[in-house]
């Protein structure tokens, strides 16, 4: 299925009759907890359930609803994730990092021989293998980080308590995509999601919503000038 | 003792004996009937002699069969008596048909008169209900479908006791003189049967229950025994007076009364009087056994017993093959339908009454059958011994061959029900190896096809164990439903197979202790787990999301563990237990306000919070 797209260089482009379709994992370990991925996850489901023309067929996953028991259905989820060309990973950041049990999914789903590991290729670099050689399942396909932390901007800050950029935090996240020949688009991050105002969390959503509805036309722009950003050095946050 | 009252003097005589022998017995693996045979016989007028008037006793003591019919009757609701309409009537009256005809045909063979052969089969061809399902039920096979086919025809002889009572008359002489009185009187005699049959059923169904409504309400324990009592003596009475078997009366009365709410208190008032008369009645059986005639003629009496036990095997085994009966539940259900019954002594002292036969035939006839009685739990425990190590492996062989490979970490599973069908159905799918220990044949044939290692038969036999491979094996499961089961099983393996680890299935709190008294720490509170589960789903249904109400519930696991933990040093100690336990609650709630305030505290705009305090 994975390979019924474009190969990965050029940008995603599916034909209009074909609305791309996406795999939205919402990890939150306590949606009665959340105040910004909640809203958040409503936009999406409102998404989800729009039927305009050329709206993306979102496919939603509440990871911590589905697995409490942290036992993953693998073979379910490989099928849900290859039959998408965005994913998304939408969680609050805990501990620099994301929630344990996304990280289980990505321990678990993401197999060797199926996301990585294309042998076939010699150097196990997953763009030169032949297509369906295995380990290439995700290959061509984006990958976005839609993500809150409680933490506010300025903490993440070399003089402040959280001592790192926030961009520091990222590398995990770029080079998982990388190994499975992924695309990452710019991340969607709202600091302070604790304390942030109405407003703001409004203005967050609807950035969201319509990056959502209209994807993947902003995806090759907007990701040509993250990428430019993140070679010109540390706190791109701060740049922007 | 010389002022002693006879009552005095006999209870004194027949309690002691019981106590002595039939514990004895027991601890010889021999079972409490072969034990209070043998109390009989030994007190009897051919043993030491204390007791003489064997008649009065063995009438009296069959109103423990009366009572025990009673409580089977108040297990079996209307409703299922009407599902095992065809087996009663079908398979029974095959099984009486058949025997009757092979006796008769051998007997009249030998030599005796065509009235004589076919009073003898008649009588012969009856079971005892007492000794059948006393053994059945002492081996759980009660809900196999042996047991329930062995219930069919037992409760079919009691029916069919009636016409063969109604019968022995017409074959003795002299009673052609007066036929058309017999008619004119037979004709009355059924309308009469008709009348009380219908009284029991119209005044169970309407009577029974305001009554026993308003006798409860006095609130006194020993009225409401009483009143159990007086109803089964009313009942027998009242089918005594009409020529019917009384336990069959008591049998329908137990049936009119199991769907009633009182089912179980009347179970327990009844049973401990049932089983002290079913005692005595074994042991009024042993004194009754005639050694008189078998050593006037011993030759003959041997003759007797053997040739119709050997033809009422013979009609049963293939009635058992007919039925499709398991086979390794064959053996037992034969003998036990084999031997012949108490209702045999009340046909053939009407035969006697008749003049059908002399009173040596009589005495001897009913030599035999005591003998039979006495011979067949002796047979059981050959079977047992000899014949059931080779039924267990019967069918295994192939099972054997396909396991061979990877016998290096064999489980033992004892008990393959809801809880065992689990834990070995997990263990197969990972490959893993294990050997079943059942004592329901239909479950040991359904689950052989599977490809399982299983082996039939009781696990609390030390025999079965090791061969079933205990003495290499890693790991017993034991999952029997039985509490004292269970116990037993870890009682002998701990003894005999030290290296055996055991994981158990505990009913309740009191056998979970004693589990853990006898070192056994892997053991799982049967419904603990599942019901955690359902405390999720409300919680979810609450609107806690799922991963939350996982976390409160497995919280609440551990503490609930901890405090099993540290309740159990002092299980004996109710108040000291009552103590901890309230405390392990407090603590517990403590603990969950404490965290909710926690969760309260971590909420939004205290912390994180920008230096100018703008949110």
């Amino acid at each position: 299925m994975a390979d019924s797209f474009p190969a990965p260089a050029a940008p995603a482009d599916p034909t209009p009759t074909i609305p791309p379709s996406v795999y939205l994992i919402a990890a939150h370990p306590d949606w009665n907890e959340s105040r910004v991925n909640r809203r958040l996850l409503e936009t999406a489901q409102a998404v989800a359930a729009s039927t305009g023309a050329g709206a993306p067929r979102v496919d939603i996953q509440d990871l911590y609803a589905s697995y409490p028991d942290y036992c993953i259905d693998v073979p379910a989820e490989q099928a849900r994730v290859a039959a998408a060309q965005l994913v998304v990973l939408m969680h609050p950041i805990q501990w620099y990092a994301m929630p344990a049990l996304q990280k289980l999914w990505l321990d678990e789903v993401l197999t060797y021989g199926w996301a990585y590991g294309a042998v076939s290729s010699g150097t196990g670099d997953n763009s030169a293998a032949p297509a369906n050689a295995p380990g290439t399942a995700l290959r061509g396909k984006d990958l976005w980080l839609v993500a809150t932390t409680g933490g506010q901007e300025e903490s993440y800050h070399p003089e402040s308590y959280n001592r790192y950029y926030f961009d520091a935090f990222l590398p995990p996240y770029e080079q998982t995509a990388s190994l499975c020949g992924m695309r990452f688009l710019p991340p969607l991050i709202l600091h302070g999601a604790h304390s942030v105002g109405r407003d703001a969390v409004k203005a967050h959503t609807e950035t969201f919503r319509q990056h959502l509805q209209t994807y993947p036309d902003w995806a090759g722009a907007e990701t040509l000038a993250y990428d430019a950003l993140r070679r010109a050095g540390p706190g791109i946050e701060e740049a922007v | 003792m010389e002022h002693a009252p006879a009552w005095l003097t006999n209870s004194l005589i027949y309690l002691s004996a019981a106590v002595i022998i039939v514990p004895l017995s027991q601890f010889l693996g021999l079972g409490s009937i072969i034990g209070y045979l043998a109390a009989g016989i030994a007190i009897g007028p051919w043993g030491l002699g204390f007791v003489t008037n064997v008649q009065d006793i063995l009438h009296f003591a069959e109103f423990g069969v009366v009572l025990m019919l009673f409580l089977i009757g108040l297990e079996l609701e209307p409703k299922r008596l009407w599902s095992l309409r065809r087996p009663i009537f079908g398979w029974g009256t095959a099984q009486v048909a058949g025997c009757a005809a092979v006796i008769f045909l051998g007997a009249w063979a030998a030599g005796a008169s065509w009235q004589v052969a076919l009073a003898a089969a008649l009588g012969l061809a009856l079971s005892s209900t007492a000794i059948a399902l006393q053994v059945m039920g002492e081996r759980n096979l009660l809900p196999t479908s042996s047991g329930q086919a062995s219930f069919s025809i037992l409760l079919f002889q009691d029916v069919a006791a009636i016409p063969i009572l109604a019968l022995i008359p017409l074959l003795g002489q002299g009673t052609e003189a007066n036929e058309a009185a017999a008619h004119a009187s037979r004709a009355v005699e059924a309308l009469k049967i008709v009348t009380v049959i219908a009284g029991i059923i119209l005044g169970g169904r309407l009577l029974l229950r305001p009554l026993l409504r308003w006798i409860a309400r006095t609130n006194s324990t020993e009225i409401f025994t009483a009143a159990a009592l007086l109803l089964v003596v009313g009942i027998a009475a009242l089918m005594q007076l009409v020529g019917l078997s009384m336990a069959l009366g008591a049998f329908l009365a137990g049936v009119l009364l199991a769907e009633s709410e009182y089912r179980r208190e009347l179970e327990t008032d009844i049973a401990p009087f049932k089983g002290l008369l079913l005692g005595l009645f074994f042991i009024a059986v042993g004194m009754s056994v005639d050694f008189g005639v078998l050593l006037r003629e011993p030759g003959t009496t041997a003759l007797i017993v053997l040739g119709f036990l050997a033809a009422k095997m013979l009609v049963i085994w293939a009635l058992a093959k007919a039925m499709r009966l398991p086979f390794q539940e064959r053996p037992v259900f034969t003998i036990l339908l084999a031997q012949g019954g108490e209702f045999a002594f009340v046909v053939f002292q009407a035969a006697a009454g008749a003049k059908v036969f002399t009173p040596e035939v009589a005495s001897q006839l009913i030599a035999a059958v005591a003998l039979s009685m006495l011979v067949s739990p002796l047979l059981l425990v050959l079977v047992d011994k000899l014949l059931m190590p080779r039924l267990a492996l019967r069918g295994a062989d192939k099972a054997f061959d396909e396991i061979a490979e990877q016998q290096e970490a064999p489980i033992i599973i004892a008990g393959f029900g809801r809880y065992g069908q689990i834990v070995g159905r997990t263990l197969l799918a990972q490959g893993v190896a294990c050997t079943v220990l059942d004592h329901d044949a239909d479950t040991v044939e359904a689950i052989r096809r599977f490809g399982y290692r299983v082996f039939y038969g009781d696990a609390t036999r030390l025999d079965l164990l090791r061969m079933s491979g205990a003495a290499t094996a890693k790991v017993l499961v034991v999952a029997v439903n039985d509490v004292e089961q269970s116990l037993k099983i870890v009682d002998i393996a701990r003894e005999n197979f030290p290296q055996l680890q055991i994981v158990a299935r505990a009913r309740d709190v009191p056998h979970w202790g004693e589990l853990r008294d006898r070192g056994v720490l892997q053991v799982e509170r049967e419904l603990f787990e599942s019901s955690l589960r359902s405390a999720r789903s409300v919680m979810e249904l609450l609107g806690f999301t799922p991963n939350i109400a996982r976390q409160k519930a497995m919280r609440f696991r551990l503490h609930n563990i901890a405090l099993f933990e540290e309740l159990y040093p002092h299980r004996g100690d109710s108040v000291k237990a009552l103590a901890l336990a309230k405390r392990g609650r407090q603590q517990l709630e403590e603990q969950m306000a404490k965290e909710r305030e926690q969760q309260a505290q971590r909420r939004p705009a205290r912390w994180g919070q920008g230096t100018d305090g703008k949110p």
